[in-house]
């Protein structure tokens, strides 16, 4: 038994959790899959007193589409969304990050919300969402709900917009649109092994092959996922021997850590190569997508 | 799901109604909940301190000391078992958050005598060396199989991922995977 003391508490409903997170203030902790939670306790870089687990609110687990996005209740599980062709079909770039995100054991209970919440600067589903420009639901008893957009929504390491009285209640991730190819990249020392640098990219075409926008964003590489720079592509017709130019302005104004797992001067490298693969594959997706639209 | 009835499991298992705390809710709040948990089809009644782990649940108060503890901290699937068919690592998890779930250790998966044909085929295959993160391996095979996933030597490799061996006997464990699903 390794965490410090807390005391536990099962709410049964979302307002007694949210209740509870306004009485405790910064003293508690929500509970989701634990994945993240249960060893930062078991290596007492966190000592919550007060334990909230979210796991038995009715309803959260809800993963469904409307209106043009994937609405991800705060209880589904990332496996859940792995499980589920419809949702992977609807977001594309989910589909091909999930499985870099730890292994099975751990995305059986990991939450997609709790990886939001937190906001791990290498995780891939902040990446992944900051990159379709989704946005998270956050709800308080004193003020209610509100939606923030991803790219406001992380701040720093592990640091987000959330307040202490809030919960993540689900989270909204744009479905695959016309014209839109994607893809993501990663390298990690072994699978499922956190991201050494991820990349992330979207990119859209007009069907005179136009690139109406080009978005890339990196994870790894600074303290809450990277947004490229990119508008200054958008507006023309890109072809492969565009891409280098594309993938070194999209690193030029990241300034990576040094680590264990790999000096600055690697992770840059690693980023190029990385978004160009990204951005090449993404662009072969989005025309696909787009003969299926002329045809 | 059948939550509700979690108190009244707990009353008819304990004899005695009066002694007995209603599940840990938020006007309960309590560092040491008493609930019941069901590992391998039997309802044990545990009254545990909040932190602990469901592998130390198992390990210690349980004796069901078949789940081994390599890392405690997620990396190496030895605490690997199935919680409703899932696998999960079960040194990641509080014994508290489980009350109403179906847990199955390496201890359930035999019946009598019998081995699970996972377990015969490990054998079979001399698919590990000291042992030490066979429960896990064994239990993360069979929930890769619930999950469905086409039964492949790369696929495996992926899926098992969370499966580390010391030993290095990966290629007799895919082998023994392979060899129970009837492909090689
Ligand atoms: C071996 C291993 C490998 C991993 N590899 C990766 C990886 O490659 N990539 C990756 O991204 N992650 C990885 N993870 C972490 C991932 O598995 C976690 O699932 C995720 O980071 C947190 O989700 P959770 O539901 O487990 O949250 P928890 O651990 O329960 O909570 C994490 C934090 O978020 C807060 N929180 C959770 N849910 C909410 C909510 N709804 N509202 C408000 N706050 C909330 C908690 O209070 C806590 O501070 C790995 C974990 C392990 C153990
Ligand atoms: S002991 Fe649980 S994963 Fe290593
Ligand atoms: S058999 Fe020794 S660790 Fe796997």
């Amino acid at each position: 038994m390794k965490p410090a003391p807390f005391d536990y508490y099962c709410p049964r409903s979302l307002d007694e959790a949210l209740a509870l997170l306004a009485q405790y203030g910064d003293e508690a902790k929500v509970l989701a899959g634990g994945q993240s939670l249960v060893p930062a306790m078991n290596m007492r870089l966190a000592r919550p007193g007060v334990i909230v687990d979210v796991n038995r609110l009715p309803e959260a687990a809800v993963i469904e589409r409307c209106d043009g996005s994937l609405r991800v209740g705060m209880l589904a599980r990332q496996a859940d969304l792995e499980r589920m062709p419809v949702a992977l079909d609807a977001v594309p770039l989910l589909a091909q990050a999930l499985p870099h995100v730890g292994h099975w054991q751990t995305r059986n209970r990991g939450t997609v919300c709790g990886s939001l919440a937190h906001a791990d600067p290498s995780a891939e589903l902040p990446l992944a969402i900051v990159v379709l420009d989704g946005a998270i639901e956050a709800r308080s008893s004193a003020r209610g709900t509100r939606w923030i957009a991803a790219g406001q929504f992380f701040e720093s390491y592990f640091q987000t917009a959330l307040q202490n009285d809030e919960i993540v209640v689900g989270a909204s991730f744009p479905a695959r649109r016309e014209g839109w190819g994607y893809a993501f990249e990663e390298f990690a020392g072994r699978h499922g092994d956190f991201a050494i640098v991820a990349v992330a990219c979207a990119v859209a075409l007009e069907p005179n092959g136009v690139a109406s926008e080009v978005r890339l964003g990196l994870g790894g590489v600074a303290d809450k996922p990277h947004l490229a720079p990119l508008t200054a592509y958008c507006g023309r017709v890109l072809s492969q021997r565009d891409l280098p130019e594309i993938a070194n302005a999209a690193v030029a104004d990241i300034e990576p850590p040094s680590d264990l797992r790999g000096s600055a001067r690697y992770r840059r490298a690693l980023a190029t190569n990385l978004a160009q693969r990204a951005l090449t594959r993404a662009l072969a997706s989005a025309r696909t997508a787009c003969d299926g639209l002329a045809q | 799901m059948a939550r509700t009835s979690l108190s009244a499991v707990a009353l008819q298992l304990s004899g005695s109604g009066a002694a007995v705390s209603e599940p840990a809710g938020p006007a309960s709040a309590t560092a040491t909940p008493t609930f019941v948990l069901d590992v391998n089809g039997r309802e044990h009644q545990l009254t545990v301190d909040a932190r602990v782990t469901l592998l130390d649940a198992l390990r210690d108060r349980l004796g069901l000391t078949g789940t081994k503890k390599g890392c405690d901290q997620g990396t190496c699937g030895a605490c690997t078992v199935l919680v409703n068919g899932r696998r999960i690592d079960s040194c990641l998890t509080l014994a508290v958050m489980h009350e109403g779930d179906r847990v199955t250790t390496i201890e359930g998966l035999a019946s009598g005598e019998q081995l699970h044909p996972i377990q015969a085929a490990f054998i079979k295959n001399d698919a590990f060396q000291c042992g030490y993160c066979t429960p896990g391996q064994l239990m993360s095979a069979v929930g890769m199989v619930n999950e469905g996933h086409a039964i492949d030597r790369n696929t495996v490799r992926e899926q098992m991922s969370g499966n580390i061996c010391r030993c290095g006997c990966y290629p007799h464990i895919v082998d023994a995977v392979l060899d129970w699903k009837g492909r090689s």
